[in-house]
């Protein structure tokens, strides 16, 4: 019977290791093996974005890598988005804005959202939208999505 | 999916030794989004992914105006287009690159990755044999080269040997008076497999195509390179009825089926559309690139 | 892509201002769901949690000889393994069809039906074991389209299935479940009166809900009897309902837990889990949760139907449409039970019609059993009505919104199938819909087309429960349970605190379990904000009228002298007796003991909701593709009690309805398999592929509701589709009849012109 890999890793700035089998995908082993639940699985092929992370400053569909590759990686996932019990201004938006309903794609559109803004602090609506193609939205028509960004971009810039 | 080992070398010597040993029965992973999804599909039969992306020469790029580009096989789409030498020389190539899925999905997918996969559709392999790419492949035997058009054998079948590895790609140095441009059509802005694409180069001088290079991808078994469309302009003058001489000739040279995301007659008909549209703009490209 | 706004993009027309209704607070659940942390289907946990798969039919029709699971059981780290077989047997009709869809008995009817489950250590393990699993076929030849399927040499799907003509049982086995009609007046005659009679016939494809979270649920046997169920749920009363129904057991042995549900659209309320991972858990002592597949949810759930209609249309010059008659075929799936009849309550309803005539047919075909999606039924009417309409309109020279308001529905009107409207917001929406800048801009480009449609759901009421309890700080919990997939939650605190008088601040809703709450019907129908929130209202009312009473008794004056405002009682004859909500609130304890409200209410005064699209396409001649370059919703909510919330439904549901028209399709092939089946081939919209959806809420109050609130869910979905197809008519010069309105359809259209 094969055994299991052990892998060290960095998980929203707290080191964390963890056991898993190769084929064991980062999002089953953040949900299932370390308990993180936040990160959603909505197809397992890298077309829905629910299962968005950031890995070494680069946001990915996390069903596609595998837990083995999270070896020696700095992932940031949804629960490490808030700073302490202070929500993130990403965060903070799309409450104010209504930006969700059933909530279960907020995740992955959070993640990749913060990316956005880490590197373009003031997009257009295009890009934004642009960016955030890989996400898929069923309940809100993307609309208020899109404004909940724009707002903490503003707010982020002010800040 | 079924169990897997993973094995992650650490060099090119190392990783065909792996695979030599594998017999068969192991796939290089670069990032992992077609791989994995066939995987689980049951597509590919293996006990073992040997994960390149901590191989030095996969994962490098390296561009400089005399010799070209060499892209490390494993480089992620986001690394290419982020590197601005590269997308200032390559705008056909960058066309490609940066509409591989969605943003996610470039922070893994690669070149190197699009090309093993060997589908038809792939987006980056058109302007890869309109650029006059070549694949650098490392063996037990040494290393070789092989022109992209050549790569793709079959529908996921390409021409590595079960215990060869992809290394990376080259791309010649960029002349004067040239320009490529990659466009597809797809149904929705993003995310979606090419239904028809069209990559092209052409060469430019004195208003007249020196050289043209057309491939098509979406319709036939691998990706089309279509010399006779190519070779038809080549000493014409560059307009529109000059175009519509290769783009007519890509229609008649494709070799769709009906599927799921189109039919033989809508993708002869794209063949058509995007060729003509790709060459207009390769061509503004070369009148501004002199 | 961006358009330039110099006007309101969102705009509530109001009439009527309360404190809390109409405001946009956050919403309970917000931190939960920013973070992560709030728990849907597939996060629970719990000791000794056992992984399911589930094995299904390849074959679109077979049927089943013999399963063979021992390969599977004799896996290490599998547990056990289930069939139908492992039900209780027994029962006809819909009870065993219902049985039969959840796991299969004689057999397969279409490709992705459950055939058996298995319970494993691992997930990986589970999914090993199924394949494990052999099953003997007897292939059988599918049909899998309605037109198909209503012809005399179809496959038929159930022997025993004889067509209700009209009311008669037919005696020979068809594959058409029933034939309707709903008559009024005589269209025969109509028809001759007319100057201008247009008759087209529009089919459409299967397409799913596409909610992004697949069902998931576990299920814990008892060692004391009782089934704990926690799972993605719709209603967990229907779940129970269901469940006990399929098990043969009381539904007080079962507990329902609904954890938070990412999305469900109607396509939630049935039961596909649930009952397998119960009998799963009943042989292994354990806890064992099923999570479904992206392709297990697109082959094994309950999209909504494909379907033929013909419409015929006849108008006099001046524009009064003098008949119509709607003949709508609608596939049910693998079993009886397609939204025709809604289709055929709503395909004439925003017209005021002298003759009139619906001929709806119900048929199975072997696809899965469709579920309800949104509106169940009227966005396939509307796609085929509303065109109709349109050409209509232009075959006498009348604009397409001055045509609809000649006709119009309102107060009074009876419809076709029997009940006449009570005070309805249709014209109000037309106005809205006239006056718009969107439909006074100017077009700017070739290939550019603007369409109109109009749509109209009756939503729903039934049963919700709801219950309340004061703090001793003036706060007050608020226990219901409805599941909250749209930011209900928020709407229905927001009606007790209205009654309250309290801040929104002060009311904290929670979703309860079948245990803790009285019966609640569906999250869904567009009834939750209407019936919840009136339940809500009710045991408000009961905490305010005992809170006065309590007063009354402090202050030794009579109950009726006293009244509550701005969270104040006050006697209105003596200034000195006041005394704050939090005040009286602290001395329940001394003064005789807690205060808690309560209710249980199935309301009637149902008010059904009209909508309207406005939408500008540019289309590409030469590749067919579709651009959606400005889409405006309008709708009347009767009073929006959360506008945000209210918007987010127009706008949620108006983009379902876009990718319904130009991309969304279940692509079958011969053997009658789903090709394009994952979410890459099964296209829905994505940010890229939209603008901004502007919202106009109308606010024509619903006379039958404490605030005047009229259910918004399900409304926004029909008008799209035939919106856009008037669009691209317009842009184009050609009109298209059939769903999806996808590049090739509409390069080919422009090619045949």
């Amino acid at each position: 019977m094969p055994g299991k890999t052990y892998v060290q890793t960095n998980i929203n700035g707290e080191h964390v290791d963890f056991l898993c089998e190769p084929r064991q995908s980062l999002l089953e082993c953040l949900r299932d093996v370390i308990g993180l639940t936040g990160t959603k699985e909505g197809c397992n092929d890298g077309n829905c974005g629910a299962c968005t992370v950031e890995m070494d400053g680069r946001i990915v569909t996390s069903c596609l890598v595998l837990g083995v590759e999270a070896e020696g990686k700095e992932i940031t996932t949804i629960e490490g988005i808030a700073d302490g019990s202070t929500l993130h201004p990403i965060q903070q938006s799309f409450l104010e804005n209504a930006a969700l309903q059933c909530g279960i794609c907020t995740p992955g559109f959070i993640v990749a959202s913060k990316s956005l803004l880490d590197q373009n602090p003031d997009p257009t609506e295009h890009e934004i939208r642009f960016w955030l193609a890989n996400n898929l939205c069923r309940c809100t028509g993307y609309d208020k999505i899109i404004r909940a960004v724009q707002d903490a971009a503003v707010k982020m810039q002010e800040a | 999916m079924k169990w897997i080992d993973y094995a992650t070398p650490h060099s090119v010597r190392e990783a065909v030794d792996v695979l030599s040993e594998a017999g068969g029965r192991a796939r290089v992973m670069a990032g992992g989004t077609d791989l994995l999804v066939a995987l689980r599909a049951g597509v590919y039969d293996i006990d073992l992914v040997v994960d390149g992306k901590n191989i030095p020469e996969l994962n490098e790029i390296t561009y400089d105006p005399t010799n070209g580009l060499t892209l490390g096989a494993a480089v992620p789409c986001y690394k290419i287009y982020g590197n601005k030498a590269v997308a200032t020389a390559y705008p056909g190539l960058i066309d490609a690159a940066s509409l591989i899925g969605g943003t996610q999905i470039q922070g893994r997918a690669s070149l190197g990755g699009n090309l093993c996969n060997a589908t038809p559709s792939a987006d980056t392999i058109p302007p890869m044999i309109a650029l006059k790419g070549t694949a650098n492949i490392a063996g037990p035997n040494g290393n070789r080269q092989v022109a992209i058009e050549d790569f793709c054998t079959g529908v996921r079948q390409n021409a590595l040997g079960s215990d060869e590895i992809l290394v990376s790609l080259h791309l010649p140095a960029p002349v004067a008076n040239s320009g490529a441009n990659y466009i597809r059509f797809i149904p929705r802005n993003e995310m979606d497999i090419a239904v028809a694409g069209a990559g092209v180069s052409v060469v430019l001088d004195n208003g007249d195509i020196k050289e043209a290079r057309v491939s098509l991808a979406s319709v036939a078994p691998t990706p089309l390179f279509v010399q006779e469309a190519g070779d038809a302009i080549a000493g014409k003058p560059a307009n529109d009825e000059t175009v519509r001489i290769a783009s007519g000739i890509a229609r008649d040279a494709a070799r769709p089926i009906t599927d799921m995301r189109g039919t033989i007659e809508f993708r002869q008909h794209l063949c058509e559309v995007l060729t003509r549209r790709a060459l207009n703009t390769a061509i503004e490209r070369a009148k501004e690139n002199n | 892509m961006a358009t330039t706004r110099d006007y309101e993009p969102n705009v509530v027309l109001s009439n009527q201002d309360y404190n809390v209704v109409g405001t946009r607070p956050l919403r309970p659940d917000g931190a939960d769901k920013v973070t992560g942390r709030a728990l849907y289907g597939a996060d629970f946990a719990a000791a000794g949690l056992l992984s399911g798969s589930v094995l299904r039919s390849p074959h679109a029709h077979a049927r089943i000889k013999s399963i063979d699971t021992s390969k599977a059981e004799a896996l290490d780290g599998v547990r056990a393994v289930v069939t139908s077989a492992d039900f209780p047997q027994g029962g006809e009709g819909p009870v065993v069809w219902q049985r039969d869809n959840v796991l299969a008995s004689d057999k397969a009817l279409y490709r992705g039906h459950a055939i058996a489950a298995v319970a494993a250590a691992s997930p990986h393990i589970a999914e090993e074991a199924v394949s494990l699993i052999e099953v003997d076929y007897e292939v059988l030849t599918p049909v899998t389209d309605v037109q198909s399927s209503m012809k005399g040499d179809a496959p038929i799907l159930h022997d025993s299935l004889m067509t209700d003509e009209l009311g008669e049982k037919a005696d020979k086995a068809s594959n058409v479940a029933s034939h309707f009609q709903h008559v009024k007046g005589d269209v025969k005659a109509g028809f001759k009166e007319a100057d201008v009679v247009i008759e087209r016939e529009f089919t459409t494809k299967t397409v799913h809900q596409g909610y992004i979270e697949p069902q998931a649920a576990t299920a814990l046997w008892n060692n004391d009897g009782r089934l704990h169920i926690w799972c993605s749920t719709q209603g967990s009363f229907a779940a129970r309902d269901a469940c006990a129904r399929i098990l043969d057991i009381p539904v007080s042995q079962i507990r329902v837990v609904p954890l938070e549900i990412g999305g469900g659209f109607g396509g939630k309320i049935d039961v596909y889990l649930e009952p397998v991972a119960a009998l799963l858990s009943k042989k292994t002592g354990t806890p064992v949760k099923l999570v479904m597949s992206r392709a297990d949810v697109l082959q094994g759930t309950g999209p909504t139907p494909g379907s033929y209609a013909k419409i015929k249309i006849g108008a006099k010059k001046d524009g009064t449409i003098t008949a119509a008659h709607a003949y709508l075929a609608m596939e049910a799936g693998a079993y009886p039970g397609s939204p025709v009849g809604a289709g055929a309550m709503c395909v004439l309803a925003p017209y005021d019609l002298e003759n009139a005539l619906v001929d709806g047919y119900d048929v199975v075909v072997n696809k899965p059993k469709t579920a309800a999606y949104r509106a169940p039924g009227a966005p396939n009417a509307a796609f085929a009505g509303e065109q109709v309409i349109d050409e209509v309109a232009k075959a006498i020279g009348m604009d397409p919104i001055d045509f609809r308001m000649k006709n119009a529905a309102k107060e009074g009107t009876r419809q076709v199938h029997g009940p006449t409207f009570p005070r309805v917001g249709y014209e109000e929406v037309l106005e809205a819909m006239k006056s718009h800048p969107h439909y006074n801009a100017p077009l700017d480009g070739p290939n550019q087309g603007r369409g109109v449609a109009v749509g109209f759901w009756f939503n729903i009421g039934f049963d919700s429960a709801c219950n309340i309890a004061v703090n001793a700080d003036g706060t007050v919990t608020l226990q219901e349970g409805s599941t909250d997939i749209g930011g209900t939650r928020a709407s229905i605190a927001m009606q007790a605190a209205e009654v309250l008088t309290l801040p929104y601040e002060k009311v904290h809703p929670t979703v309860v379990d079948t245990d803790t709450i009285g019966f609640t019907a569906v999250t869904g129908g567009s009834r939750t904000t209407f019936a919840t929130g009136w339940a809500a209202y009710e045991a408000a009312q009961d905490v305010r009228t005992k809170m006065i009473d309590r007063a009354a008794q402090i202050w030794e004056v009579d109950a009726d002298t006293i009244e509550l405002e701005d969270a104040v009682f006050k006697s209105k004859s003596d200034p000195e007796l006041s005394m704050t909500f939090a005040e009286l609130a602290g001395q329940l304890g001394r003064s005789g003991g807690g205060i808690t409200g309560t209710a249980a209410v199935s309301p009637s005064g149902v008010g059904g909701a009209f909508a309207g699209n406005i939408v500008d396409v540019e289309v590409d001649p030469e590749t067919g593709k579709t651009e959606i370059l400005r889409f405006t919703v309008v709708q009347d909510a009767g009073k929006a009690i959360h506008p945000s919330y209210v918007e987010g439904q127009m706008q949620g549901g108006a983009v379902q309805g876009i990718g319904w028209a130009l991309n969304e399709e279940y692509y079958m092939s011969d053997s009658g398999t789903m090709d394009n089946v994952s979410l890459l081939d099964y296209r829905m919209p994505t940010s890229l592929d939209l603008p901004m959806i502007d919202t106009v809420i109308v606010e024509v109050a619903n006379p039958g509701h404490p605030y005047g609130v009229r259910g918004v869910g399900e409304a926004p979905i029909i008008p799209p589709t035939p919106a856009i197809a008037n669009a691209i008519e317009n842009a184009i010069g050609t009109r298209l009849f059939a769903l999806p309105m996808n590049p090739a359809a509409v390069a080919k259209a422009v090619m045949d012109k």
